[in-house]
């Protein structure tokens, strides 16, 4: 039996890699994407592990809510990007600075 | 069944707004105006059964996911009110610049039934999906701007830093759950208080929770996105961003903080008390630093932002009540502000310099008192309601002990009030750059003068707002 503790390191080391991910990429936006839905598994990871560990339903029926939310985010977030690329021609993070003041 | 009539509000918007994006489907381009009136249409009549559970209707349904109290109602009208007068001022700008109609109107419609579940909801599970729900319709309206380019930059900043938020709040949410094992606000309230078991975990919840609700309000240090977002995402939509969903985020503070971890209030009154203490001191002086004007009122916004949080710093009913007042008259002087911008911003121009401001008076002088009216509320001169919502949450501060926070809050009113008052000096004594008259359509004149009288009116007599507001928290 695997102890509740790893379960939960795991889904902190995930949520950790995702956090730094959306901070330290100065490359593309895409990789924003990505490390935002790794940071919305990694609480899904949580909302399982706790699920099971509390025998109680309602931790996986709010993972599929989570799943079905983090669809449509991506579908919106890809559709900015390709709104974006059609305005400026680039999806590096570092260009994206013309607001400002 | 449970109490579905209850949440009759929500299910009527649910179908009024599948009904309005059909029907527009079927429209041709010259019809669009039946969009509008459709949308005008469904606000109004949510508003009315809304204000029908205003008083001493109550109680649960959805397995007590969803709830109807003192609260909800009021703040509920509110937010229907505020999105009514916003599409007033809305229309003519966004049909200027061609920013698709139909959808435009189902977003904001969608968007305003989110911010009325974040009101009721008293789940975790509830009180996501409505923050969802919000915030995906915003950040499409941001990019619905599709030619522009500072838009669609705005809406990716925003998406991004709001996902981020929203995984912060999740990441809590699941902390919670697992030292309570309840996504039961109630329940979660009742676990905390009966054992001190899960306290640690929920201590450790509490503090992405509140990093998650920082983000979204956007309270120092976790504003960046906010002049962002108001500069490049289009005059209409910096409007409803910084009008109504305050209100709802208020709720969601509560109804997270105050329904559900209450007994850890010793830990976030620390913590709002820091990012009050810094929203109210960077968001005044960088205002003043702004020569653009929706800068300058989102860093205003972070102020009144920080205004907001000391009534919560108090945690206690009458500061709880105090933070109310001031987020829904913060809504709805914000409201008439940017109605002004709306104005302003005609035939292809925008108005978005202060410069643009100038000698406004002799252009259109009913827009400029509106806009003169604001701004003095906005910088808390009595008589009118500003002040009187400035001082009901420093009188709770104060009485909770909270001193140095009173101090900080009233010297940076002061050093705000100069950037307010230089918008209102350009206004009326500097010459217009451009002297063109600013006509507005009818509907649009009658809905600022109102707006611009409430701001006067309430001020004067803020006894019935503030009346209700300490009822929803009575008992």
């Amino acid at each position: 039996m695997i102890p509740l503790s790893h379960f939960l390191v795991l889904g902190a080391i995930l949520f950790c890699l995702s956090v730094v991910g959306i901070f330290l990429n100065r490359k593309n936006v895409i990789i924003l994407l990505m490390s935002i839905e790794l940071m919305l598994l990694s609480v899904n990871m949580n909302f399982v592990t706790f699920s099971h560990f509390l025998d109680d339903g309602a931790g996986q029926i709010f993972v599929f809510f989570i799943l079905t939310v983090a669809a449509a985010e991506a579908a919106i977030g890809l559709a900015i990007l390709v709104v974006l690329f059609r305005n400026r021609q680039t999806i590096n993070v570092a260009d994206l600075n013309q607001l400002k003041g | 069944m449970d109490n579905l009539h209850l949440a009759t509000p929500e299910i009527f918007m649910l179908f009024a707004s599948c009904a309005v994006l059909v029907v527009d489907l079927f429209l041709k381009p010259g019809q669009r105006h039946m969009t509008y009136w459709l949308t005008q249409g469904s606000l109004l009549i949510t508003l009315l059964l809304t204000y029908g559970q205003v008083g001493d209707t109550a109680g649960t349904a959805f397995s007590g996911a969803y709830t109807v109290d003192g609260m909800s109602a009021v703040l509920k009208s509110w937010i229907l009110l505020i999105a009514i007068g916003g599409f007033v001022y809305t229309r003519d700008y966004i049909k200027d610049r061609e920013i698709a109609n139909g959808e435009y109107y189902v977003l904001g419609l969608f968007g305003v039934m989110g911010m009325m579940i974040m009101t009721s909801s008293n789940n975790l599970l509830t009180i996501y999906l409505g923050l969802e729900l919000l915030a995906l319709s915003l950040y499409a309206m941001v990019a619905l701007y599709r030619s522009n380019a500072d838009a669609s930059e705005a809406a990716m900043k925003y998406f991004v830093l709001g996902a981020l938020a929203s995984g912060m709040l999740l990441y809590g949410m699941s902390m919670v759950y697992g030292s309570t094992g309840s996504l039961d606000l109630a329940t979660i309230s009742q676990a905390l208080t009966t054992s001190d078991a899960g306290s640690t975990g929920a201590r450790f919840g509490l503090t992405f929770i509140i990093v998650g609700l920082a983000f979204k309000l956007g309270a120092v240090p976790f504003h960046m996105w906010v002049p962002d977002v108001y500069d490049g995402a289009p005059t209409s939509v910096t409007l409803y961003i910084s009008t109504a969903p305050k209100i709802a985020a208020f709720a969601m503070i509560i109804r997270l903080l105050v329904d559900g971890l209450e007994v850890l209030s010793s830990d976030w009154t620390l913590m709002f008390a820091i990012l009050a203490a810094l929203s109210l001191v960077v968001g005044n002086l960088l205002a003043i630093a702004q020569q653009n004007i929706k800068r300058m009122l989102a860093y205003s916004t972070i102020s009144h932002v920080g205004f907001l949080l000391l009534g919560m710093v108090a945690a206690n009913p009458e500061g709880y009540s105090a933070s109310m007042f001031y987020a829904i008259t913060y809504a709805f002087t914000t409201l008439a502000a940017f109605g002004v911008l709306l104005v302003l911003s005609r035939n292809g121009e925008e108005a978005v310099m202060l410069d643009d401001l100038s000698g406004l008076f002799r252009r259109n002088a009913l827009a400029a008192t509106v806009m003169m009216v604001a701004l003095i509320s906005l910088a808390g001169v009595p008589p009118l309601v500003g002040f009187y919502a400035k001082l009901s949450v420093l009188k709770a501060v104060i009485s909770a002990g909270y001193v140095w926070l009173a101090v900080i809050a009233v010297i940076m009113s002061v050093v705000g009030a100069f950037y307010y008052l230089r918008a209102i000096k350009m206004m009326f004594f500097d010459d217009p750059v451009d002297s063109s008259e600013v006509p507005a359509r009818m509907d649009v004149n009658a809905t600022l003068a109102v707006n611009g009288l409430a701001v006067v009116v309430l001020g004067i007599f803020p006894g019935w707002i503030m009346a209700v507001c300490v009822r929803a928290f009575a008992g």
